[in-house]
């Protein structure tokens, strides 16, 4: 495991920029370019990351990005690692960097598309659980319950399971992060910049404005959402799922914290009748069942 | 060592790729573009071509991969068809607006529904307005050339836009014909090695198409037109260059013109149309009308002052769409309309659709549109100005 102390101190995300208060992809980008270093691509879609680069001519990344169409981050990325290859170039990482909304929904297909190509790069899904930089719609990656603008009353639809969907690609490496956990977070970050082929990394993301919360207590609430359970770090490697370090006691059940930890602190979930919390509830036992069941086990044939 | 063979327009394009060195190419299939995709993954496969091949899962897709390819600073070819084209609109407007030069063949075929296969130019010329050069081509050896010089064009410092290389499925990609390759050798030496106006580099990193304010939009934007008024000048230049060098036919650079210096009536249109049209001319011109044509080669730019100049002195205008602007007329019709529309005594002008979804046009049907148009002109009788040539009611 890495040492927080050993890590370079170079910031290639720079201060003064767009992020909101207490936004955690700005810190997930701090950890991850820590993690991957100068030679670095980002291939960015329409996300909240196209606004906290700055506007032009102020730039907040200090590496090259190419920003793309919301559908195309992975197709786009695809390009870049081809034309990087066929120039002789392989010791630059191409990371597609996208929010939920661009990754589980509108930029599915180029993702699947470059999975199943076995393109050679990073495609990180920096999850806040809804369309954030238009100001808070459904999208396919919002939890059940949740309020959205799109979902007034609460989504009724459970959250799709990306890192699931990426396993049955049988891709090398696949992994779910959290910010507030920085040592797992640039760990299983230099993890997937030494392996070759399509490597998937999930983070959840906690977003204050979005999530309806106070800026200062983002990484109590990543913290919370490993805690109770409701956001999982895991990594399956070659597909062998197994329980990441910070989550893995609560394959104990009695080291669960209810969830209602999470929810309560968050106006998203303000809504929630009791009787809705308790199936919010049930149905994270019922993925913990399945988490235990196969945790070590080869997922995909 | 020059080389003459005989092959399909599809296959054409293929070794046109090859030949200008494309490094990446990024394609779906669709037909009747298929053929290409086809030649390039065979070439590519057993190293007659050192480039990556991205198989990718659509053509939205395509283009994306070719930005991206192009953006690290390789040079990148892709082709496609009708609702391909269709669909990778989005990613056209990008492309322009970063300033990457890549090549794409389009084969031309028209948009659904119904369902059909076979050619008009409706496909490109709905893409028309993404700052994508287009060039429309009327036999192979003129795709041949045209995607090598639309590279040279293409890269160019003061062009730096992507460009469409158009040709009409099946009456060019599925027909064989003669054509001449150039040596390989005196072609690297026309096309030398890409060099990128910019590229995605660690060594001077910065963010590309990031978020930019009405204070500087504007003027971005002038620029591609800048651009486009750029490549109008270097388009017959290279053209000339390219004849020159390897002793080929000049295509015409902007516009191929003949017979036009004493033409009454003159017969503009794009692509193949333009092939039977000049067979129609010399008909005419057996018949004792003084007849010419224009086939516009380049529709973007388009050569308003170059028509202006070829066309005033006519009395009638004949122009062949191969597509249609519902609601309007054919739009290459308007165009010319504009560009005749500072001549003080402006010679008519008559727009006839014709050839939409496959439907042929032969040279009869050139010569019937244009002895019509010049008669209604001379007799000062115009019945109507827009005609959908052969409508069955």
């Amino acid at each position: 495991m890495v040492s927080l102390r050993e890590l370079t101190r170079n910031e290639l995300i720079l201060p003064g920029n767009a992020s909101c208060a207490g936004c955690t992809t700005n810190l997930s980008i701090k950890l991850a370019l820590k993690a991957l270093g100068p030679k670095t691509i980002f291939v960015v879609p329409a996300c909240c990351t196209s606004v906290l680069q700055g506007v032009f001519p102020m730039n907040s990344l200090n590496i090259p990005v190419l920003n793309i169409p919301f559908a195309s981050a992975a197709a786009a990325a695809s390009g870049v690692v081809a034309g990087l290859r066929v120039q002789g170039v392989d010791d630059i990482t191409v990371v597609g960097w996208a929010g939920d909304g661009g990754t589980v929904d509108i930029g599915i297909q180029a993702l699947s598309g470059a999975a199943e190509r076995g393109t050679d790069f990073i495609y990180v899904c920096y999850d806040n659980e809804a369309y954030g930089n238009t100001g808070m719609q459904r999208s396919g990656s919002t939890p059940m319950g949740a309020w959205t603008t799109t979902t007034p009353k609460g989504k009724t639809e459970q959250k799709k399971d990306m890192p699931l969907i990426m396993a049955a690609h049988k891709i090398p490496y696949i992994a779910t992060l959290s910010p507030s956990y920085p040592t797992d977070f640039i760990d299983k970050f230099q993890k997937a910049k030494e392996i070759r082929g399509t490597k998937y990394l999930h983070i959840l993301i906690p977003c204050p404005p979005g999530w309806r919360t106070d800026p200062e207590i983002s990484i109590e609430l990543g913290r919370l959402a490993v805690q109770t359970g409701a956001w999982t770090l895991f990594e399956i490697e070659k597909g062998t799922f197994s329980i990441s370090a910070p989550s893995r006691p609560l394959l104990n059940k009695s080291n669960r914290k209810p969830v209602q930890a999470y929810l309560e602190k968050q106006g998203r979930f303000r809504h929630l009748t009791p009787q809705e919390t308790s199936e919010i509830q049930t149905k994270l036992d019922e993925t913990w069942e399945y988490y235990s069941k196969v945790n070590q086990t080869r997922l995909c044939p | 060592m020059t080389l003459t063979l005989v092959d399909t327009g599809s296959h054409v394009a293929g070794l046109a790729a090859q030949a200008a060195r494309a490094e990446v190419i990024a394609a779906y299939p669709i037909t009747p573009q298929t053929a290409i995709v086809e030649l390039i993954a065979e070439l590519v496969d057993s190293g007659k071509m050192k480039s990556q091949y991205i198989c990718v899962e659509s053509e939205h897709s395509a283009m994306a991969a070719s930005v991206g390819a192009s953006a690290s600073g390789a040079r990148t070819f892709t082709a496609t068809s009708s609702h391909g084209l269709a669909y990778m609109h989005e990613m056209l407007h990008w492309a322009s607006g970063a300033r990457l030069p890549i090549v794409m063949a389009v084969v031309n075929r028209t948009i659904g529904p119904p369902w059909n296969i076979l050619p008009d130019l409706s496909d490109s010329i709905s893409q028309r307005d993404t700052g994508w050069l287009q060039f429309y081509c009327s036999s192979h050896q003129e795709i041949f050339d045209t995607i090598i010089q639309a590279y040279k064009i293409c890269e160019n410092s003061k062009v730096l836009l992507p460009a469409m290389v158009c040709f009409e499925g099946f009456i060019l990609s599925h027909t064989s014909m003669p054509f001449t390759i150039p040596d390989q050798k005196q072609l690297d030496s026309f096309l030398p090695r890409y060099k990128p106006g910019w590229k995605l580099d660690v060594e001077d990193p910065m963010a590309h198409g990031t978020l930019s304010s009405s204070d500087y939009f504007t003027e971005l934007r002038y620029l591609i037109q800048e651009a486009m008024e750029n490549a109008k000048q270097l388009i017959p230049a290279v053209d000339k260059e390219y004849a020159d060098k390897f002793g080929l036919p000049y295509h015409g650079g902007l516009l191929e013109i003949v017979s036009c210096d004493d033409a009454e009536i003159i017969v503009v249109s794009m692509g193949t149309i333009g092939s039977d049209a000049k067979v129609a001319v010399e008909k005419l011109r057996d018949k004792r009308y003084r007849a010419g044509s224009v086939r516009i080669r380049s529709f973007r730019p388009f050569p308003i002052e170059e028509i202006k100049k070829t066309c005033e002195r006519a009395e009638a205008i004949v122009v062949i769409d191969r597509a249609i602007s519902f609601g309007m007329e054919g739009q290459l019709s308007t165009e010319i309309q504009r560009a005749l529309y500072d001549v003080k005594d402006r010679p008519l002008v008559m727009n006839f659709i014709a050839g939409i979804g496959g439907r042929d046009v032969t040279e009869k049907d050139i010569e019937e549109m244009a002895t019509h148009t010049l008669k209604c002109a001379k007799e000062g009788k115009i019945d109507q100005k827009l005609t959908w040539y052969g409508l069955r009611t």
